[in-house]
C-alpha cells in the first residue's frame, strides 16, 4: 500500500535512459495518480463489499496497477481494449467515471451497464473498453475481433466505421481510417483455456493488430503457475508456437511502470506499424486475494510482504520526487486528497443512486426493438394477454 | 452474379437464394465480411458461398481454420468493432465449440452497455436432418438458443423466405442465428424476387387458411406437413403456419389461429422435451385455454440422439405420422 506520507528513498537510484525519460511531467504525475485512484478505489470497494453494498463477486487489482496504466499510458485512447473480470483498474485507467464504475458494483442504475453487470462486467464504449469479461479466456478472442475490425477497417474499407468518440459512423459518413493495436489483456490461468490459442492462431495467421497481455501475478485463483501451466518457465514459447513475436516484462520491471513503459512502448509500436499480434508475459502481483473469500493458503504472507517492498506507487513517487525532482510533498499530499475525495464522492454517489426500475429496466436492452410484438414475455409479466393473470 | 438460366427458368433452390441475398448484402455493404471454414476457396461444404470469394476477395470472404469458438469470437469482435460479420458454422453440431462465445457473449452485450455496443451478427448454420449424416450433421438444436434471451433465431424453409428474411438478419441490430434446413437446399425450387427485398424478423407465415386445425411448423418439416394435407380426408380444413422466425416468436398468428381452429398439432424434427412445440403448446393453453376443443399435440424427433442414415426416417416425422395426428386431433 501507498502510505499516506512520501515513502524513504531507496539507497540507490537508477538511471533511466528508456523512452519514459522523454516523457513529459505531467504524463508520470497523471499515470501517478491514475495508479492511486485505483488502489483508493479498490481499499473502498472492499470495504463496501464487506458492508454488503456490492454483492456477488469483487475482484480487487491492488498491486498490479503498474500494469494497466502503463500499458494503457503506451497506446491511443481510440485503440480498443478487452479484458477478464478483474477489470476495475483498466476501466479507471481508460477514464471511466468512477462514479458509474462504483454504482455499477452497487447494482445501482446509475452505473456503466445500468446496474445489470456488476462488477466483473465494465464496458465504456465511448472510452473504448469492449469489457470486463467474466469467462476465463473467452475474451482473448473478443480481442482478436476487434483487432481484425480495425485492421479491415484501414485496409479494406479505408475509413473508420466508428468516429474517435466511439460512435458509428452512418455508411456515406467517413470517419478517420488508422493503424490501430487492440490491448487484450489476460491472466495467467487464462493461459490453459482452449479459446486463446484459437484467438493467438486466428491473429498469427492473418498477423491481426492484438496484443495478448498475461497479467502473470503467479496465481490463477488458488492455483501457483507451475502447478497448472506448462512451460511457466518460458511462457513466451506459447507465443512463438503461433509466430507471435513475444516480450517477457518481468516482475521487477512489471512493478515499475517506467520500466515496464520502456519495454511495452516500442513493442505496441511495432505491432501497430507492422499490424501483426505480440504476445505479452507481464509479470505483476496481486496484494489481495483471488476475489473477497480466498483464504490464501497457496502463499505466504512473507512472499506478499516482500513483493509491497517493491510497490509500484511508491517507485513512482520516489522517481518524480527524488530523480526527476519535479512533484514535492506537498504536491504528493494534495494529490492524494483529491483523488481520495472523487473515490468518496463516488462512494455516496453509488450509495444514493437508485437502483434500476424494474418495470423499465427488466427487459431493456435485451433486443434492439421492444415494440409490443417482439416482445411478448413483456407484456405477460403485465398480464396484459394472458386470460389467466 | 447473374442468373442462369435454370434458375430463371425453374426458379431458386434455398441455396441459390441465400447465396444471392449474401451477395447483394456485400455489394451494399463493405462491412459484411463473410468467414467460415473452407467458406471462401471451396464456396462452404454445401455451396452457399459459392463464388463470392472470387467477386469480394479474400480479404471480405475469410477461409478460417476448424477453430469455431475463435471464429464465433472474432466475428463477435468484428460486429463489436463496427463491421457485419456472418460467421458460417458448418454443421449445427459444431455449434457446441461456439456456445460460449454466442450465448455469453453476442447474447449478453446490448444489455451489459446500455444499449452502446450491439452485436450485429448473423450465424449460418446448416441445420436439421435428411441428409443421412450422423449426428453433429442432423441435429435441430433450436430450442436451446431460443432459451437462451439476447439472440434472435430464425429458420426459413422455402428459398423467396430465406432470401428475405436473410438480408433482415445482415441489417438486423442484434445476433441472429439462421439455421438453414440443410434437407431441402436443392430439393425445392420457387422463384424468387431478383431484386434484394426483405421480409420482418418475428412475422410468421399462413401457408394454408382452414378452419378446424392448425399446424404449426418451421423449417424443412414444411414439406412433410404439405405432403401430410394430400392425406387428410377432403372435408378436413386445415391451418398450415411457418412460423419463419422463432425467436421472437410470433405468438399472435399462433393465437389467432387456434383461436379460431381450437385444435393444434405442432411439427418439429428436433426432440420432444423442453422443445419449441413444448412452448408453443404451453402459449396455447396460456392464450386460447377456452377454446380448446383437443389436446395440442407434438409430432416430434424422439427423445434420442439422432440416429445415423439407416434409421434417420424413423426418427424425423414424416406425413403418415402428421397426418395421423391431425385426424387423431381432429377426432378427439
Amino acid at each position: 500500500m501507498a502510505q499516506t506520507a512520501a515513502p524513504a528513498a531507496p539507497s540507490s537510484t537508477s538511471t533511466r535512459r528508456g523512452v519514459s525519460a522523454d516523457l513529459p511531467d505531467a504524463t508520470l504525475s497523471k499515470w501517478l495518480r491514475d495508479m492511486f485512484l485505483i488502489r483508493e478505489f479498490e481499499v473502498r470497494c472492499a470495504q463496501a463489499y464487506q458492508q454488503a453494498k456490492i454483492g456477488g463477486f469483487c475482484h480487487l487489482y491492488i498491486g498490479q496497477e503498474a500494469c494497466a496504466v502503463g500499458t494503457i499510458g503506451a497506446v491511443n485512447h481510440d485503440d480498443p481494449i478487452v479484458t477478464a473480470y478483474r477489470d476495475h483498474g483498466h476501466a479507471l485507467a481508460r477514464g471511466m467515471d468512477p462514479g458509474a464504475c462504483m454504482a455499477e458494483m452497487f447494482g445501482k442504475s446509475t452505473g456503466c451497464a445500468k446496474g445489470k453487470g456488476g462488477s466483473m462486467h465494465m464496458f465504456d464504449r465511448p472510452n473504448w473498453l469492449f469489457g470486463g469479461h467474466g469467462i476465463v479466456g473467452a475474451q482473448t478472442a473478443l480481442g482478436t475481433g476487434l483487432a481484425f475490425a480495425a485492421r479491415y477497417e484501414w485496409e479494406v474499407l479505408g475509413k473508420g466505421v466508428n468516429h474517435p468518440d466511439g460512435r458509428p459512423a452512418t455508411l456515406d459518413e467517413n470517419a478517420p481510417a488508422k493503424k490501430k493495436v487492440s490491448l487484450c489483456y489476460l491472466g495467467d490461468g487464462a493461459l490453459n483455456q482452449g479459446c486463446l490459442h484459437e484467438a493467438m492462431n486466428l491473429a498469427g495467421l492473418y498477423s491481426l493488430p492484438v496484443i495478448f497481455i498475461v497479467e502473470n501475478n503467479r496465481y490463477s485463483m488458488g492455483t501457483a503457475i507451475e502447478r497448472g501451466t506448462t512451460m511457466a518457465h518460458n511462457l513466451l514459447a506459447k507465443g512463438a508456437a503461433y509466430g507471435i513475436d513475444s516480450l517477457k516484462i518481468n516482475e521487477e520491471e512489471g512493478l515499475d511502470i517506467l520500466r515496464l513503459y520502456d519495454k511495452f512502448k516500442p513493442f505496441a509500436d511495432e505491432c501497430r506499424a507492422k499490424q501483426r499480434p505480440g504476445f505479452v508475459d507481464l509479470h505483476t502481483y496481486r496484494y489481495q486475494g483471488h476475489s473477497m473469500s480466498d483464504p490464501q493458503k497457496y502463499r505466504t504472507k512473507e512472499e506478499v510482504e516482500a513483493v509491497k517492498q517493491k510497490d509500484s506507487i511508491d517507485q513512482l513517487v520516489l522517481h518524480l520526487m527524488n530523480e526527476r525532482k519535479c512533484m514535492t510533498e506537498a504536491q504528493f499530499l494534495a494529490m492524494q486528497r483529491e483523488v481520495k475525495d472523487l473515490v468518496a464522492k463516488a462512494m455516496t454517489f453509488a450509495e444514493e443512486s437508485p437502483i434500476p426500475d424494474v418495470d423499465a429496466e427488466l427487459y431493456s436492452d435485451v433486443y434492439s426493438n421492444i415494440e409490443a410484438n417482439l416482445s411478448p414475455t413483456r407484456e405477460y409479466v403485465h398480464g396484459a394477454k394472458n386470460p389467466l393473470l | 452474379m447473374p442468373r442462369t438460366p435454370q434458375m430463371i427458368e425453374k426458379g431458386l433452390t434455398l441455396v441459390d437464394a441465400i447465396n444471392e441475398g449474401l451477395a447483394q448484402e456485400m455489394e451494399r455493404d463493405a462491412r459484411v465480411v463473410c468467414l467460415g471454414e473452407d467458406v471462401g476457396l471451396n464456396g462452404g461444404v454445401f455451396r452457399v458461398t459459392e463464388g463470392l470469394q472470387k467477386r469480394f476477395g479474400s480479404d471480405r470472404v475469410v477461409d478460417t481454420p476448424l477453430s469455431e469458438s475463435g471464429i464465433m469470437g472474432a466475428a463477435i469482435g468484428l460486429a463489436m468493432g463496427g463491421m457485419r460479420p456472418i460467421p458460417e458454422i458448418q454443421f449445427e453440431g459444431f455449434m457446441g465449440p461456439a456456445h460460449d462465445q454466442l450465448v455469453n457473449h453476442a447474447a449478453r452485450f446490448r444489455n451489459r452497455t446500455r444499449g452502446e455496443i450491439t452485436v450485429p451478427l448473423t450465424v449460418r448454420v446448416p441445420w436439421g436432418g435428411g441428409i443421412h449424416a450422423p449426428e453433429f450433421h442432423s441435429d435441430s438444436p433450436e430450442a436451446i438458443y431460443i432459451h437462451n434471451p439476447g439472440m434472435k433465431v430464425v429458420c426459413p424453409a422455402t428459398p423467396a423466405d430465406a432470401k428475405g428474411l436473410l438480408i433482415s438478419a445482415i441489417r438486423d441490430p442484434d445476433p441472429v442465428l439462421f439455421f438453414e434446413p440443410k434437407r431441402v437446399y436443392r430439393s425445392y425450387r420457387e422463384q424468387v424476387p431478383e431484386e434484394e427485398y426483405t421480409i420482418p424478423l418475428g412475422k410468421a407465415k399462413v401457408v394454408q387458411e382452414g378452419t378446424d386445425l392448425t399446424i404449426i411448423t418451421w423449417g424443412a418439416q414444411l414439406f412433410q406437413c404439405l405432403e401430410a394435407l394430400d392425406q387428410l380426408p377432403e372435408d378436413a380444413s386445415v391451418e398450415l403456419i411457418d412460423l419463419r422466425t422463432l425467436n421472437p416468436l410470433d405468438h399472435d398468428t399462433i393465437a389467432t389461429s387456434v383461436e379460431k381452429t381450437g385444435r393444434c398439432v405442432v411439427v418439429q424434427e428436433a426432440p420432444k422435451t423442453c422443445s419449441l412445440g413444448s412452448e408453443i403448446s404451453a402459449i396455447i393453453q396460456e392464450r386460447c385455454f377456452l377454446n380448446l376443443k383437443a389436446p395440442v399435440q407434438r409430432v416430434a424427433g424422439f427423445d434420442t440422439i439422432m440416429p445415423y442414415a439407416k434409421l434417420e426416417l424413423d426418427y424425423l416425422p414424416d406425413a403418415k405420422r402428421i397426418a395421423e395426428a391431425v385426424v387423431q386431433t381432429l377426432g378427439y
